[in-house]
């Protein structure tokens, strides 16, 4: 499952993994808000943004295949409208839009691929995210491989009991409704045990916090390069 | 000696009317160990839940000299430490560093001190390798060692274990069992795993609908109500004349 | 249904951003006040539910099966104000873990499903969940999604992304039978739900129904504007959105220099603006149904 895969990208050690989340993030947005801006036709650009994701990529230590074969997850998009535009008569927009789109899920995968969830969300914490929605945020992240597996064991269940033939159509809609409700009750007594597990270690209604995140030198060193590198590119 | 855990004629109904627990006392001196048998649903975990609080059921229920009443229910849970069956449920948090600590930061702790209760906590585990990981990446055995350093890095006078060796394979339940016997608080546990539960416990206790039926040696228990675990085929002779 | 980036224009997503994340920000703030954090497992214990019942196909005839996208299934169990947060942090993951929708593009996807499609949902439970409940959950469902997918069409043509009239009527369509199959999943699995256990679903409100279902009524016309705009006149809307200067200019009708020139004119500028209060208004409407919703949560 690709957010296992991604996961463990994430745990890597590379000078890019070591970096403070914050200055990931924000060169993350610099990055897609420069390449949002860049005009349709500049060719150029295009191509130095695509050879500063690939040192991104080489410098973490990720497998270069691997991410550009992820990052296809857009195309299927932006293929289809880029076909209409192109037959519109707008072949440069056509092209920018597949080309640009490639290149943000690429730069978001090479985010999450240097950058374990939990702290990503730190990041986007410290820079002003209600601290309520980041811990929702952390709990579902927590939690998704578990109930994902669950839902596997379902779907297989189903699988091995399930007929073919049309008529059993509606049983099995039936049966994927009873699943899912299975499930639902499930995680609802899950989200109560986890309260009583809280409970049991004196928790009294706020969430502590642990560890806080260091900005060095050299994450402001990474960020300002970055941001005038882009910058620098973007208006020539 | 004051008693770790005194508990006189506790009832506790359920919402649908079903009587959980039907007038059960019960006193837990320090540094014993108890093991609870009984039935699915004859109240083993209900009753346990009553002692930090979680359930609130009619009679009396104290620890460490305190009754377990609101005011009291941060300073209670300090003193007992649970671990539940379900480790999942147990460790919430995303990294081992971040739920170890979550007991101490609630006690009040500084966050270097709660980091350095974890450590200690976790070294008594021997988990002291898995502080950065994400509790999804554990085994079943793993993920059990660290909710009890979870638990330990409250230090705690009592520990309560329900249905420790579920999902364990025997390495791990043997693990976990040399591990429960080097730490010196009173435990409770509750357990069909009859062996287990003779191996570090004297004493038992045994839970028949709602009521504490029997309180004793452990052996004598277990042979007087047939508990014999795991199954062996001779014991399926008698089984079929068992009343439940 | 999820807009990855470089679709929108930057006008589109930068306002979206700016109205629905403090939006959502400010709901999340409230939330904390009056929740306490004890809610937040179970808030994210579902949202992982959610993600997971993605997984399960219904099968809807000819060979192909639908599945759940959620957000209605989440307010009748949950309450409205909490699915908003929960459908916030779905689409956060599937942004940055999935890369299933944009980063620069999250405010329209969070706009679209978390606080409008929730919204849309919940009006026709309020107004006939006592009276009519399976009609009021399918209906609710089949809404929501149908205003999702609007209102995502909506941005990507006043953006200026080419997409001409059949195609947008077959996307309708599309979005139509997508929107059916949402209703009979909704109405089919919150039926096994209360089977289950009757307090996991939410009881209509009665007492503070009417404000709400004013400020519901307010997104929903919002989205049936946006599907009665799509529908009829995706070329009028094109010519819209390049007139209010929200259109990204291509190449193809001005050279690079005039491009980079009139992005800054005082012209655009004063042009935006009508743009800018529409979405103004579309702001206070949140901001106001996410004060009602968080008074209905502490009622």
């Amino acid at each position: 499952m690709h957010h296992v895969l991604v996961d463990r990208w994430s745990r890597g050690t590379s000078r890019l993994h070591a970096r403070d989340p914050r200055a990931k993030i924000l060169a993350v947005v610099a990055f897609l808000i420069v390449l949002a801006t860049t005009p349709p036709h500049a060719a150029v650009p295009l191509m130095i943004y695509t050879v500063l994701l690939l040192a991104g990529i080489l410098i973490a230590g990720l497998p270069v295949g691997s991410v550009a074969l992820r990052g296809m997850a857009v195309l299927p998009f932006s293929l289809t409208f880029g076909l209409i535009s192109w037959l519109a008569g707008d072949a440069l927009r056509a092209q920018a839009l597949v080309e640009k789109s490639y290149l943000s899920a690429v730069a978001v995968l090479l985010l999450a691929g240097t950058t374990p969830l939990p702290l990503l969300l730190q990041g986007l914490e410290a820079l002003g995210t209600p601290r309520f929605l980041v811990m929702v945020t952390q709990f579902l992240y927590r939690y998704l491989f578990v109930i994902s597996e669950q839902a596997q064991h379902f779907r297989l269940a189903a699988a091995c009991r399930e007929g073919a033939h049309k008529k059993h159509r509606r049983m099995r809609f039936r049966g994927a409704a009873g699943a899912l409700a299975v499930l639902f009750a499930r995680s609802y007594y899950r989200a109560e045990g986890i309260h009583r597990a809280m409970l049991a270690r004196s928790f009294s209604g706020r969430f502590g916090v642990l560890g806080g995140l260091h900005f060095r030198a050299s994450d402001l060193l990474f960020t300002l390069a970055i941001g005038m590198f882009l910058i620098v590119v973007r208006v020539q | 000696m004051t008693p770790l855990i005194e508990v006189h004629d506790l009832h506790f109904q359920y919402e649908d009317g079903t009587q959980a627990l039907d007038g059960v006392t019960f006193s837990l001196q320090p540094g014993e160990t108890v093991a609870l048998f009984g039935a699915n649903g004859s109240g083993k975990t209900t009753f346990v839940l009553h002692l930090n609080g979680i359930l609130e059921g009619q009679g009396s229920v104290a620890v460490c000299g305190m009754p377990v009443i609101k005011e009291n229910l941060t300073a209670v849970r300090s003193k007992i430490g649970m671990v539940f069956q379900d480790s999942d449920e147990q460790l919430f948090m995303p990294t081992v560093r971040e739920d170890v600590a979550f007991g101490p930061l609630n006690q009040g702790l500084t966050p270097e001190q709660a980091v350095a209760r974890a450590k200690v906590a976790l070294e008594q585990v021997g988990m002291t390798h898995t502080l950065d990981k994400a509790p999804y990446h554990l085994s079943a055995g793993e993920k059990r060692r660290v909710a009890l350093a979870g638990v330990l890095a409250m230090e705690p006078e009592i520990l309560v274990l329900d249905e420790p060796t579920t999902f364990l394979d025997p390495p791990a339940q043997r693990n976990l069992l040399h591990l429960l016997q080097g730490l010196p608080q009173a435990k409770l546990i509750v357990t069909h795993d009859t062996r287990f539960a003779a191996a570090l416990a004297t004493r038992a206790v045994f839970f028949d609908r709602g009521k504490l039926v029997a309180d004793g040696d452990v052996e004598e228990i277990v042979r007087h109500f047939d508990w014999t675990y795991p199954v062996l085929p001779e014991d399926l002779r008698y089984s079929a004349q068992r009343r439940f | 249904m999820h807009i990855p980036d470089n679709f929108l224009s930057v006008p589109v997503w930068a306002a979206l951003d700016a109205v629905s994340l403090p939006a959502v920000g400010l709901m999340a703030r409230r939330a904390s006040r009056e929740l306490e954090d004890t809610r937040i497992p179970l808030l994210g214990v579902m949202g992982a539910f959610v993600f997971a019942a993605q997984m399960i196909n219904f099968p809807v005839g000819i060979g192909t099966s639908g599945h759940l996208v959620g957000g209605a299934l989440l307010a009748y169990t949950l309450g409205a104000s909490p699915t908003v947060l929960v459908m916030t942090a779905i689409l956060a993951i599937q942004a940055f873990v999935f890369q299933d929708g944009g980063v620069l593009a999250l405010g329209a996807n969070v706009f679209n499903m978390a606080i409008a499609g929730v919204l849309a949902a919940y009006w026709p439970f309020q107004f006939w969940g006592a009276s009519r409940r399976r009609m009021a959950i399918f209906a609710g469902a089949f809404i929501s999604v149908m205003v999702s997918a609007s209102l995502a069409l909506g941005e990507l043509l006043i953006s200026g992304v080419a997409i001409p009239r059949p195609l947008v009527l077959v996307s309708m369509a599309v979005f139509g039978i997508s929107a059916l199959i949402e209703g009979a999943i909704t109405i089919s699995v919150v039926q096994a739900i209360e089977k289950l256990n009757p307090r996991f679903v939410q009881k209509p409100a009665v007492a503070s129904g009417r404000l709400l279902a004013a400020i519901s009524c307010g997104a929903l016309l919002l989205g049936i504007g946006g599907f009665l705009m799509a529908s009829s006149a995706p070329d009028g809307i094109q010519k819209l959105g390049m007139e209010l200067g929200l259109t990204a200019k291509t190449g193809f009708h001005a050279p690079l220099a005039d491009y980079a020139a009139g992005y800054f004119e005082a012209a655009w500028m004063r042009k935006a603006t009508a743009g800018l209060a529409g979405l103004l208004l579309i702001y206070g409407v949140c901001v106001a149904a996410g004060r009602v919703l968080g008074r209905q949560r502490s009622a």
